[in-house]
């Protein structure tokens, strides 16, 4: 139940992201001064129209495009770089692990939003800069997670077996350990990419991020906060959008863990 | 054990130390920091003064010597909007977020662990249903976005500022409603693991009603994780408490950090991001602390 309710929630998300174009009847940015802030189920609108008469449905749809873009590259870019610090961090153990695990608990003694939020602001803003700050504030949790695995993996036979047969430590590791902490990461990352797609709407929500006019769920409910009492469905549309996705990954990802790896704690 | 105390303290003072390198650094990511302290319309006249004020045209070194001096003193400059000393703002602010990230913590255990409970005694009843789809949902929901419709929703309660107790129930039901969805998830299956125990096997064996099997055998051996969890999720309020502030003009700490971003503050920035980081540090230490006291296999181990 759980499975098929986070399979269809995250697959009409992509359909909604990769469909945009064909699914939305106008484009999001065309502004229509005239038609401004009509309710939901108007004639061409179904989910109404915004301050500047711009689709709200087409906002919402490429708003999942930004979305999806922002966690795919977020939860790659963490991915590439936690899982090979903690190959290594695991693997060579001395002192790369003890840098790399320094690292990761000066990572860890910022929240996770704060430090997100802060590179954000010092990088400066735009699409680049928030997938830059959301990966820098959260591969600790693969590398942390991959070295665990790495460290248990490496005891085990068939490594001693291989090591025995004179293969060399790079493919032994990227052979042997990296094909057996792979269930691990695409656990963390199923996982992690729910808290990315929320935090960065929490990020362009407080007015840094991707900014205005770009539809993103974010910039969009911090615009709808002036128009609340006016025109709900600003506010309730993209949040709704948003609170859908997280919970469709969410249950995915619940559900992987507990087919590839229900020991993991994340 | 105290070989293991004394161990973990000089680690804690190694992360703390390393965190405030890490603040100085994160700083001169954008390459010139001198444009990160100035206002966006400002003359190049004021810039290069305040280069040398600021110290910005000192060798690296001798500026980071100066930031550790200043932060182990617990001075972080002056603010350059308010003029004031940084920390200074940064401590006013602290009762606010205290009592906020306090109410929310009481309302999250008040709610979570009950409802963990519950749901895994019924395990697969009516109630672990509708619990496990609340958990869910309380997880999935942006704080931001539950904010923003409890302020459309319950339009009579106070949407702003600190006031009376009224002021304070939606953000701190804000705050709490993703933590408390994760302590409950948390604490039902703590609870489920317990109840597949030999011990509670006996419990029941032995004739005990099922309010002792669960209340005095399941509880209290999944108090462990339920304890550490609760604990490291105290410090991730604080970060939180960014955003839920931010809605509700809450006069604590993120919504000062929030604000001296935007304003470019960055003392107050420097000032506020170190100080929370280290209250979040000490608080992983007590939970850590706690966790080995109440535990004694995980300070045998190490």
């Amino acid at each position: 139940m759980k499975k098929y309710l986070g399979l269809a929630l995250t697959l009409a998300v992509v359909v909604a992201a990769v469909g945009a174009p064909w699914l939305a009847a106008t484009d999001p940015m065309t502004t229509d001064f005239a038609s401004g802030l009509k309710p939901p189920g108007s004639p061409g609108h179904p989910l109404g129209t915004d301050q500047l008469g711009r689709d709200l449905l087409a906002r919402v749809l490429y708003g999942a495009r930004l979305a999806l873009f922002i966690g795919v590259c977020t939860v790659v870019v963490t991915a590439i770089v936690g899982g090979l610090l903690g190959l290594v961090a695991g693997f060579v153990e001395r002192w790369p692990s003890t840098v790399i695990m320094r690292l990761a608990d000066v990572q860890l003694s910022f929240p996770f939003i704060l430090l997100a939020l802060t590179i954000n602001a010092i990088v400066g803003l735009g699409l680049r800069n928030i997938i830059l700050s959301l990966s820098a504030a959260g591969w600790v949790v693969y590398a942390r997670v991959v070295r665990g695995e790495v460290l248990s993996v490496k005891q085990r036979d068939y490594v001693h077996a291989a090591a025995a047969l004179g293969v060399g430590r790079p493919r032994l590791l990227f052979r042997h350990v990296l094909p057996n902490v792979a269930p691990s990461i695409i656990v963390v990352a199923s996982l992690q990419f729910s808290q990315f797609v929320v935090a960065e709407a929490a990020i362009s929500f407080l007015g840094f991020g991707v900014q205005p006019p770009t539809p993103a769920w974010g910039s969009m409910l911090s615009e709808s906060r002036d128009f609340l009492y006016v025109a709900w469905w600003l506010g309730a549309f993209p949040g709704a959008a948003l609170a859908l996705t997280a919970l469709g990954v969410n249950l995915l990802g619940d559900w992987l863990r507990d087919t590839l790896d229900p020991k993991l704690r994340v | 054990m105290r070989g293991w105390i004394a161990s973990r303290l000089l680690q804690t003072v190694l992360v703390v130390f390393l965190s405030l390198t890490a603040v100085f650094g994160m700083v001169r990511l954008s390459g010139d920091p001198v444009l990160l302290f100035m206002p966006m319309d400002i003359q190049a006249k004021d810039v290069n003064e305040y280069r040398e004020r600021l110290g910005f045209n000192d060798p690296l070194l001798v500026q980071y010597a100066r930031f550790m001096r200043g932060a182990v003193r617990g001075d972080f400059g002056e603010s350059l909007r308010y003029r004031r000393d940084a920390l200074g703002l940064v401590l006013e602010r602290l009762p606010a977020t205290l009592l906020l990230a306090g109410t929310a913590m009481l309302l999250t255990l008040a709610l979570a662990v009950p409802l963990g409970v519950a749901t895994a005694v019924r395990r697969d009843g009516a109630v672990d249903h509708a619990g496990t789809v609340l958990m869910a949902l309380g997880q999935a929901t942006p704080g931001f976005w539950l904010g923003l419709m409890l302020i459309y929703l319950f339009a009579w309660l106070p949407t702003g500022g600190m006031g009376g107790l009224a002021h304070l129930v939606m953000p701190a039901v804000v705050l709490a409603a993703f933590y408390a969805a994760r302590v409950a998830r948390l604490t039902r299956s703590a609870v489920l693991e317990a109840l597949g125990e030999d011990y509670v096997l006996t419990a029941r064996a032995k004739g005990l009603a099922e309010r002792h099997v669960v209340g005095k055998h399941a509880l209290r051996n999944s108090a462990i994780p339920i304890v550490t969890l609760a604990g490291l999720e105290a410090g991730q309020l604080l970060g939180g408490a960014v955003v839920t502030e931010t809605i509700f003009a809450w006069p604590g700490l993120g919504r000062l950090t929030v604000q001296a971003l935007l304003n470019r503050d960055f003392p107050v920035v420097m000032a506020a991001v170190s100080f929370t980081s280290i209250v979040y540090t000490l608080m992983n230490l007590c939970v850590d602390l706690l966790y080995a006291w109440l535990d004694p296999r995980v300070r045998l181990r190490s």
